[in-house]
C-alpha cells in the first residue's frame, strides 16, 4: 500500500505491506532506530509511539493503522519545546542509564505533561505504569517528569 | 502479506464480511496481533478501527449504547457511562496501562472471550446485551449467553458486534470490582470478583449481586447464593457460608499462573473483605 501520514512533523507517502508491525516499518524500513523493541507482545512500552498524541505500541500495530494519522517518534522529541525539556529532565535527573526503556518513558511522560499542568506523583506512576525500566528503579523517572512538569510551567509565566 | 481491508462506514464494514469472509476482524488489535504473531496467521484483516458508527456512545431511552470499537480509554472518560457503570469504569481501568487502553475496545475484549476478561463480570452484573449487525438484521443477547466459553461466541461469521448495550438503572449504593494479578500494572486476573450491595435500613442485606472472573470457563455467578443472602444480616456465620458456597459453587483450574486452591482462595477472600466492608457501612 502507498500509506499516507504525518511522521515527525513531515507528511510522508511510504510503499509499505499493510499488516507490516509499525515497529519493524520504523525501525528497518525507515531507519528510525529510536524506537526500541523490547517484548513485542504490548508488556513493556519500550516501542511507544504517539499517534495523534497518544501512546501507541507500535509492536502491536500494522502500517494500515497508521493511514492518515499523525505519528511521532523520539526522533522529533528535540524539536519540540516540551519534548526538549522532558528529554532534558531526564538526562539532568540521572533518569536515564541503558536507556532501552528511554524513548518510550520519555513520549509517554511528553503526553502526560500535554494532558496534565502538573500532575501529582501518582498520576505520573499510573501514566507511566506500562512502560518497564530494569534499571533505574523507577523513582529518578518520576522525579525528572516531575520537574519537567515545574520547569514547563515556569517557561509559561516568565 | 495479507491484505487489510479498511472499513470507513458499518455498511461498508458488512460488505467487506460478505466478500472477505476469512478475514479476521480487528479493532484494537491487541489481542489479535499478539496471537497472529505466536500463529504465524496469514489471513486478511478487516480492521474495524474507522468506523465511527462503531466508536459513539449514545443515551437511548432504555439503555446506554456503547460503540463496540469505542477504546478503553474514551469508555472511561465519558460521562454517560460514569453515571450509569461505574462498576465497569473501575474495571477498565485495571487493563492493561495507559498505551494498551487507548487501543484496547470494549468489543475487542467481549469477543476475545477470556475467563479471565476484566469487562465481563461488571457486564454480567449490569445485564448488559451484546448487538450483533449482519447484512439481514440486528438481533441482540444478553452477555450471559453470548460467551460460550474460552473464545467461544455466540457471534456467526456474517455478524460484527456492534453495540454493546446497558440497561440505565441506578448504581447501588456499593460496588467494587477487585482483580488480584501477579503484579500491578499489566497484570492478567488470577482471580477477579465484581459486587454489588445495598442495605435497608436495619442493616440487613437489601440486594446483593457478584460475579467472578477467571475462577471458571465463563465469568461465575451463583443466583442461589445471592437469593439466600438477601434480607440476610452480615455475620461471621454468613461470611463463612459464603466462602463454603464459594468452595462447591466456584470452578477455577490450575494453570502457569496460579493453582485452582490458590484461585479459590482469593476469591473467597476478595468476596468477603467486600461483604465485610458492606457490615462495617451499616455498624457506623
Ligand atoms: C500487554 C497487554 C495487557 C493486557 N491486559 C489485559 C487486562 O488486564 N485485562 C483484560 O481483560 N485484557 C487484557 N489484555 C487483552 C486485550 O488488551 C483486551 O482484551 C482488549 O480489550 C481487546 O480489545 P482489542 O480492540 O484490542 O481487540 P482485537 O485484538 O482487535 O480483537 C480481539 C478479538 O475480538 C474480535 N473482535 C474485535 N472487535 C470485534 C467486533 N466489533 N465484532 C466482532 N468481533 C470483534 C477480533 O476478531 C479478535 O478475535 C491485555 C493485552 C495486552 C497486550
Ligand atoms: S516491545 Fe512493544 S510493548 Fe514491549
Ligand atoms: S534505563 Fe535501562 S531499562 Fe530503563
Amino acid at each position: 500500500m502507498k500509506l499516507k501520514c504525518v511522521l515527525n512533523a513531515q507528511a510522508v507517502e511510504i510503499d509499505t505491506a499493510p499488516d507490516r508491525r509499525v515497529v519493524d516499518l520504523l525501525r528497518e524500513d525507515l531507519g528510525l532506530v529510536g524506537t526500541k523493541e523490547g517484548c513485542g507482545t504490548g508488556e513493556c512500552g519500550a516501542c511507544t509511539i504517539l499517534v495523534n498524541g497518544q501512546p501507541r505500541l507500535s509492536c502491536l500495530m500494522i502500517a494500515a493503522q497508521l493511514e492518515g494519522q499523525n505519528v511521532m517518534t523520539v526522533e522529533e522529541l528535540a524539536d519540540t519545546e516540551d519534548g526538549a525539556a522532558v528529554q532534558r529532565a531526564f538526562v539532568d535527573n540521572g533518569a536515564v542509564q541503558c536507556g532501552f526503556c528511554t524513548p518510550g518513558m520519555e513520549l509517554t511522560a511528553l503526553a502526560l505533561v500535554r494532558e496534565h499542568t502538573l500532575p501529582e506523583r501518582t498520576c505520573i506512576r499510573e501514566g507511566l505504569s506500562g512502560n518497564l525500566c530494569r534499571c533505574t528503579g523507577y523513582s529518578k523517572i518520576i522525579d525528572a517528569v516531575e520537574r519537567a512538569t515545574h520547569a514547563l510551567v515556569k517557561d509559561e509565566k516568565p | 502479506m495479507s491484505a487489510v481491508h479498511t472499513a470507513t462506514s458499518l455498511n461498508q464494514a458488512l460488505e467487506m464480511l460478505a466478500q472477505y469472509p476469512e478475514a479476521q476482524l480487528m479493532a484494537g488489535g491487541t489481542d489479535l496481533l499478539v496471537r497472529r504473531r505466536s500463529s504465524m496467521s496469514g489471513s486478511d484483516i478487516l480492521f474495524l478501527g474507522r468506523v465511527p458508527e462503531l466508536q459513539d456512545i449514545t443515551e437511548q431511552s432504555e439503555f446506554l449504547a456503547i460503540g463496540a470499537a469505542a477504546s478503553l480509554r474514551c469508555i472511561i472518560a465519558d460521562p454517560l457511562v460514569k453515571q450509569y457503570a461505574p462498576l465497569l469504569v473501575q474495571a477498565l481501568g485495571t487493563i492493561g496501562g495507559p498505551a494498551i487502553r487507548n487501543m484496547a475496545t470494549l468489543g475487542g475484549n467481549i469477543c476475545t472471550a477470556s475467563p479471565a476478561g476484566d469487562s465481563l463480570p461488571p457486564l454480567y452484573l449490569l445485564d448488559a446485551r451484546i448487538e450483533l449487525v449482519s447484512r439481514t438484521g440486528t438481533r441482540s443477547v444478553p452477555i450471559a449467553s453470548f460467551i460460550h466459553g474460552p473464545g467461544q461466541t455466540a457471534r456467526h461469521n456474517h455478524e460484527l458486534v456492534s453495540r454493546i448495550l446497558l440497561p440505565k438503572v441506578r448504581p447501588l449504593a456499593q460496588e467494587q470490582f477487585v482483580k488480584i494479578g501477579c503484579r500491578q500494572a499489566l497484570a492478567i486476573a488470577v482471580a477477579s470478583f465484581a459486587g454489588q450491595a445495598e442495605l435497608d435500613e436495619r442493616g440487613h442485606l437489601a440486594h446483593i449481586r457478584m460475579a467472578w472472573g477467571s475462577v471458571g470457563p465463563t465469568v461465575m455467578r451463583l443466583p442461589a447464593l445471592e437469593n439466600e443472602l438477601t434480607g440476610a444480616s452480615i455475620t461471621p456465620k454468613h461470611i463463612n457460608y459464603i466462602r463454603a458456597a464459594l468452595r462447591t459453587g466456584l470452578a477455577p483450574i490450575s494453570d502457569g499462573r496460579a493453582s485452582a486452591t490458590y484461585r479459590y482462595q482469593v476469591a473467597a477472600n476478595v468476596t468477603a473483605r467486600f461483604v465485610e466492608g458492606l457490615r462495617e457501612t451499616s455498624q457506623s
